[in-house]
């Protein structure tokens, strides 16, 4: 740092003091949920008891609605990711492939959502839901639907990212004239190419499908946020062990996302 | 033989993407269209702006205000600090392990809104938080006038737990795209570090610092989860006050007023998104 600084560049005292100003004030929440977890009630002492009742037959009989959730809520995810991988990645590959004119209607259409909040759009899904619950009947699954949509915008993003510096056109061209017919071309060619994209994306609808409360709440449905509110009333403890555990998870997981998009850049400057 | 076999195949392509139109159609388009329109019907499905007037009575105006002000006071808070982590963030190199951990973190926390987010806070700030209780031994009373965690004021602080990181993964690459080949040209040029920043830096970024900051009103404006997992009954701001028509339908005495709230909502999420979008088109010009 002895160059002088030109321009944008801050000094060392004005970057150290707010980054770690910012980050003390963001690590302040986090570090108040884990206090909260060790607390032994109101007596101000601390206990390990609420992290091993978990582990505890004789009392985790009553997180039964929470483990009934948690597997709703994985349902949900497979969902989900299905609608991620079946319906919306082969059409970006086939307008990418055969009707480049339509990238910019897809590219809107998969944004819209971001202007559309889930707190409207449910105010539509209502009447939708009780439609779809005399087909489909009420069980959790089909609430993937709704959530395919919640995470149109971000699943889209992943796999165009990638998409984009994928001349697939050109690969699926060189694949046809080398004999081989269009499955090949999607499986061998195409897809181990999107690798990066693909795992992006169903990372992060996994993410923000476990963090889905609005839509949840509002059409009456379990899942592992409505639970989470509900048991907050009879056991907190549980509940902030349970938001802990889901967000290093979620944290784990976009870490991933991350990193994928990383090791991505480096190789294609090298 | 050949010309009708390639006239086929487009038809057959086209098919393929019949699968994501009717999805589109039937989870995206129809039920925004019915949230839209419903405030346009009474109960027996007769045309009636009865519920659309509703938005004017001042009930329901004073909520859009709330929405308002604690989307417009995060935002601006949010975008200001944020800015500055990015500033501080530009004297870090690009790949080092402090900005992508910085990055990576900030991309959670701007997905971290929600029930979660609600329950971090009622441990910190609430009755028993941990920052409360310390201040108390100290002698400070948080909730010398009344508890406000519950109330609309209480929204502010875990808003801006999710617009700051926001700010940082919209505005950064901005500030990454400033050259520092701008900065050598306005030092040999005679300029000073103050010069830089209000006669270069600051038209170039401003664009897309105020399309961010659009795009953080945006963002908490449309957030229901914390809100609601804070504040469990009544309806301060207006995706509370959506909760309340649709649980019990009779807010006001009208039904089917959640239809016309929703509609307020959308133009407000129409006008700034598009606001949003026009700066956005300003700022790709120096993003290159």
């Amino acid at each position: 740092m002895s160059s002088p600084r030109l321009g944008a560049t801050p000094s060392r005292t004005a970057r150290t003091i707010i980054l770690s100003l910012v980050g003390l004030l963001f690590a302040v929440p986090i570090l108040a949920m884990i206090e909260f977890t060790f607390r032994d009630g109101l007596s101000g002492s601390y206990t390990l008891t609420h992290w091993t009742n978990l582990a505890n037959p004789a009392v985790n009989a009553k997180y039964a609605p929470l483990a009934t959730a948690l597997a709703n809520s994985g349902v949900l995810v497979v969902v989900t990711v299905l609608l991620v991988l079946v319906v919306l990645l082969p059409t970006m590959i086939l307008v990418e492939l055969r009707f480049p004119r339509l990238r910019r209607v897809l590219e809107f259409i998969c944004i819209v959502p971001i202007t559309v909040p889930a707190i409207v759009l449910v105010v539509g899904l209502v009447p939708v839901y009780s439609v779809v619950v005399k087909v489909a009947g009420s069980s959790i699954w089909s609430l993937g639907f709704a959530y395919g949509i919640t995470v149109l915008p971000y699943a889209y993003r992943a796999i165009q990212a990638n998409l984009g510096t994928v001349d697939v056109v050109t690969l699926s061209e060189a694949a046809r004239s080398l004999g081989a017919g269009w499955a090949t071309v999607l499986l061998r060619v195409i897809l181990p190419n999107l690798r990066r994209g693909i795992l992006a994306a169903a990372f992060i609808s996994i993410a923000v499908v476990l963090g889905e409360f609005t839509i949840a709440s509002l059409l009456n449905r379990v899942n592992l946020q409505t639970a989470l509110v509900l048991i907050s009333k009879s056991d907190p403890y549980v509940a902030v062990i349970f938001s802990l555990l889901a967000l290093a998870f979620a944290f784990v997981l976009l870490l991933l996302i991350g990193r994928l998009s990383t090791v991505g850049s480096r190789r294609r400057k090298a | 033989m050949t010309a009708p076999a390639r006239r086929r195949r487009p038809n057959l392509a086209v098919l393929g993407l019949t699968p994501f139109a009717l999805y589109v159609l039937l989870f995206l388009a129809v039920p925004t269209v019915l949230a839209v329109t419903t405030g346009f019907f009474d109960k027996k499905g007769g045309f009636t702006l009865d519920n659309v007037s509703a938005l004017f009575t001042p009930q329901v105006l004073s909520t859009f205000l709330s929405s308002f002000w604690v989307s417009g006071v995060t935002a601006v808070v949010g975008a200001v600090v944020g800015a500055l982590v990015c500033y501080a963030l530009l004297g870090t190199r690009p790949e080092g392990a402090l900005r992508q951990s910085i990055n990576s973190a900030s991309s959670v926390l701007a997905q971290f809104g929600g029930v979660m987010l609600a329950f971090a806070f009622i441990a910190t700030i609430g009755v028993q938080g941990i920052i409360t209780v310390t201040l108390k031994n100290l002698g400070v009373d948080l909730y010398a006038d009344g508890v406000w965690l519950y109330q609309v004021p209480g929204l502010l602080l875990p808003y801006l737990y999710f617009q700051v990181p926001l700010m940082v993964i919209t505005f950064l690459p901005a500030l990454e795209g400033l050259k520092p080949q701008w900065a050598e040209a306005n030092a040999t040029l005679g300029g000073s570090r103050l010069t830089f920043w209000v006669r270069v830096a600051g038209p170039i970024l401003a664009p897309s610092f105020f399309g961010s900051l659009l795009l953080l009103f945006a963002n908490a404006f449309s957030s229901y989860a914390t809100a609601a997992a804070l504040i469990s009954q009544g309806s301060q701001i207006v995706p509370l006050q959506i909760r309340s028509a649709l649980i019990s339908e009779t807010v006001l005495g009208r039904s089917n007023l959640a239809g016309a709230l929703a509609l307020g909502m959308i133009v407000v999420m129409v006008v700034v998104m598009f606001g949003y979008s026009l700066l956005q088109s300003k700022t790709a010009r120096w993003q290159r």
